[in-house]
């Protein structure tokens, strides 16, 4: 244990102060190019060189950017007329069009400001190059913003913290559970009787798992009726990952249990994983716009997999085929936590 | 008549580093006697019981319980064994009936056969009045009694109490023994650590243990005779200033 007391706060400050980044970086954009044109393709170069965006694809065909961002592969679509560099010539009124995928309205925001700002560089440079008087070309920039058009801060909000609330709970009754009962003596009068490893940490688990359910069951109430938060997917599905990932989190908190002899080294575990789980989740700052190192540690986070999932399902509508990753990793991560805290409660020293 | 074995330790030695908190003892104990397990306060008895009962290994030597070997045959060894711990081990949360049928549960046993089990044990300690409250409110004798009857409700072949009426008052020990009484009129070997030397009477044999070695052992006759002493008191004091 006294290696980790110093080494906490260490990693804290050194993962954390990277990822709690409010600013917005690696935004998927998709371009639509119907103009096809040099100066199209000059606004998508200024596009692609950005630091903020970063370019999945140009189609110059049909309006096909809708279904990358339904499956998540985008965040932001700009699509750029036919008549494009006519209009930019003869100073005539054209229209681009942004749409941003605005689960995360703060996101969402701030990527339409920036590519608006882009924009607008991008035409100023083109009129002092062409030594065009009115630099302010008649081109009306027009955004939308999809899944949460009135960019409610508590559609985004409520489902992450209801991913919190069951999180915390899970890992701190389950975590709290064993190491309890090795400091009133109970464990030692279990260990002489013939229980089965797996038969205790089934008789651990399933109470905690009810509780879970019920916390969940009261949290989305509060978020449909309370805060009015539009349920657009499957609530079956909902809750058979919730279900997976309280298995999850409940094994964690097993595994520490089984690890510690105290109480307060087991509060003290808890609290270093929950930190950093939940500050590198994306639940307030976007993963996306991370470090790519720190974007992998978030692969081994399982709050960062159940945040990405309830937005998508409540918010967004996915299907099970859009969330199958996530249910693959969270499912397999259950089964082998839960084994290595069986393997780890030791009926015999 | 030839007497049962159903404990056979040798030469069994629990170290932690240079310390030898158990340090090669041997004994049988045999079927249906009361077998007092002496020794002062961190003479060794509590490691020695737990080698006994499988929750911990031993650093060398061997034994069996009940018929299984003690490092081979834990579960099945468990099986066939209760215990009841120096720490207090009900669950205080839930009521004295919560607490039969959780042990009563863990050992396999029918919904009947607890129920059966818990009547004829709320009969026998007078409290079938108690069945409903909670552990944590029952007064600390009665809860020695109750943990006795519960580390016996699967009707083991033995039974291991570690230090069982320790802050007991002296009727209600006299009481607990009674228990124990009935639970070898009822076919079960009992094996009783206490460092109250008055205790010792009660048992059939006796066993000194000190710094991890047994010093003596055998009935109290024959040990007042040995160290020609009037009382335990004595003996112990003897053994144990060498």
């Amino acid at each position: 244990m006294k290696p980790i007391l110093f080494v906490m706060p260490i990693v804290q400050l050194a993962v954390l102060a990277y990822t709690a980044d409010f600013t917005v970086k690696n935004i998927n954009i998709f371009i639509q190019d119907q103009d096809k044109s040099t100066i199209s393709q000059g606004l998508i170069n200024k596009i692609d060189a950005s630091d903020n965006f970063v370019l999945t694809q140009v189609s110059y065909s049909d309006f096909d950017g809708i279904e990358a961002m339904q499956s998540n592969n985008v965040d932001v679509i700009l699509s750029i007329p036919q008549n494009f560099s006519k209009d930019m010539n003869t100073n005539s009124h054209t229209i681009v069009s942004i749409t941003a995928d605005a689960i995360n309205g703060t996101k969402a925001g701030i990527s339409i400001n920036y590519l608006q700002n882009i924009i607008s560089d991008y035409i100023k440079e083109y009129a002092a190059q062409k030594g065009m008087v009115n630099t302010k070309a008649g081109i009306e920039i027009v955004k939308r913003d999809w899944f949460n058009p009135m960019l409610n801060y508590k559609y985004f909000m409520v489902p992450g913290i209801l991913v919190l609330l069951v999180t915390m709970i899970a890992l701190f009754l389950s975590g709290m559970n064993i190491v309890r009962e090795k400091e009133i003596g109970t464990i030692e009068q279990l260990n002489v009787t013939p229980i089965k490893k797996y038969q205790f940490i089934i008789g651990k688990l399933l109470p905690f798992l009810i509780i879970g359910l019920i916390e969940f069951t009261i949290g989305i109430g509060v978020a449909l009726l309370w805060f009015k938060v539009p349920f657009v997917g499957s609530v079956l599905l909902m809750y058979l990952f919730t279900t997976v990932y309280l298995v999850l989190i409940l094994g964690m908190g097993m595994l520490i249990s089984t690890i510690t002899d105290t109480q307060q080294q087991a509060l003290f575990l808890s609290w270093f994983f929950s930190v950093i789980f939940i500050l590198m989740s994306g639940l307030f700052t976007p993963v996306e716009s991370m470090p790519i190192w720190a974007q992998k540690i978030t692969l081994f986070n399982p709050i960062m997999y159940y945040t990405e999932v309830i937005r998508l399902v409540m918010l967004k509508g996915s299907t099970f085929s859009s969330i199958s990753f996530h249910f693959i990793v969270i499912s397999s991560s259950a089964v082998v936590i839960n084994i290595l805290a069986m393997l780890n409660y030791r009926k015999t020293t | 008549m030839e007497k049962e074995t159903v404990i056979e330790v040798k030469n069994l030695t629990k170290a932690y580093g240079a310390f030898k908190a158990v340090n090669d003892i041997s004994f049988e104990v045999y079927k249906g006697e009361i077998f007092g397990f002496l020794g002062a306060n961190g003479a060794g008895k509590t490691t020695a019981i737990k080698m006994l009962t499988g929750i911990i290994t031993s650093t060398s030597g061997d034994g069996s319980v009940a018929g299984y070997n003690i490092n081979k045959q834990r579960d099945k060894l468990k099986e066939n064994i209760g215990y009841m711990s120096q720490k207090f081990s009900l669950y205080e949360d839930l009521t004295l009936m919560e607490n039969v049928e959780f042990y009563g549960g863990i050992y396999g046993l029918s919904k009947k056969q607890i129920i059966d089990k818990a009547t004829l044990m709320l009969d026998r300690l007078h409290m079938n009045h108690i069945k409903d409250t909670l552990i944590s409110d029952i007064p600390l004798g009665w809860k020695q009694k109750i943990a006795f009857s519960v580390a016996i409700i699967h009707d083991p072949k033995i039974v291991f109490l570690d230090e069982p009426t320790s802050g007991v008052d002296p009727i209600t020990r006299r009481q607990f023994w009674d228990l124990i009484y009935q639970a070898v009129e009822d076919g079960i070997t009992v094996f009783v650590t206490t460092h109250y030397m008055d205790e010792a009477e009660y048992c059939d044999r006796i066993s000194m243990m000190v710094d991890g070695e047994i010093y003596a052992i055998g009935s109290l006759q024959y040990l007042l005779n040995k160290y020609d002493s009037k009382t335990m008191d004595e003996v112990f004091i003897k053994i144990a200033r060498g």
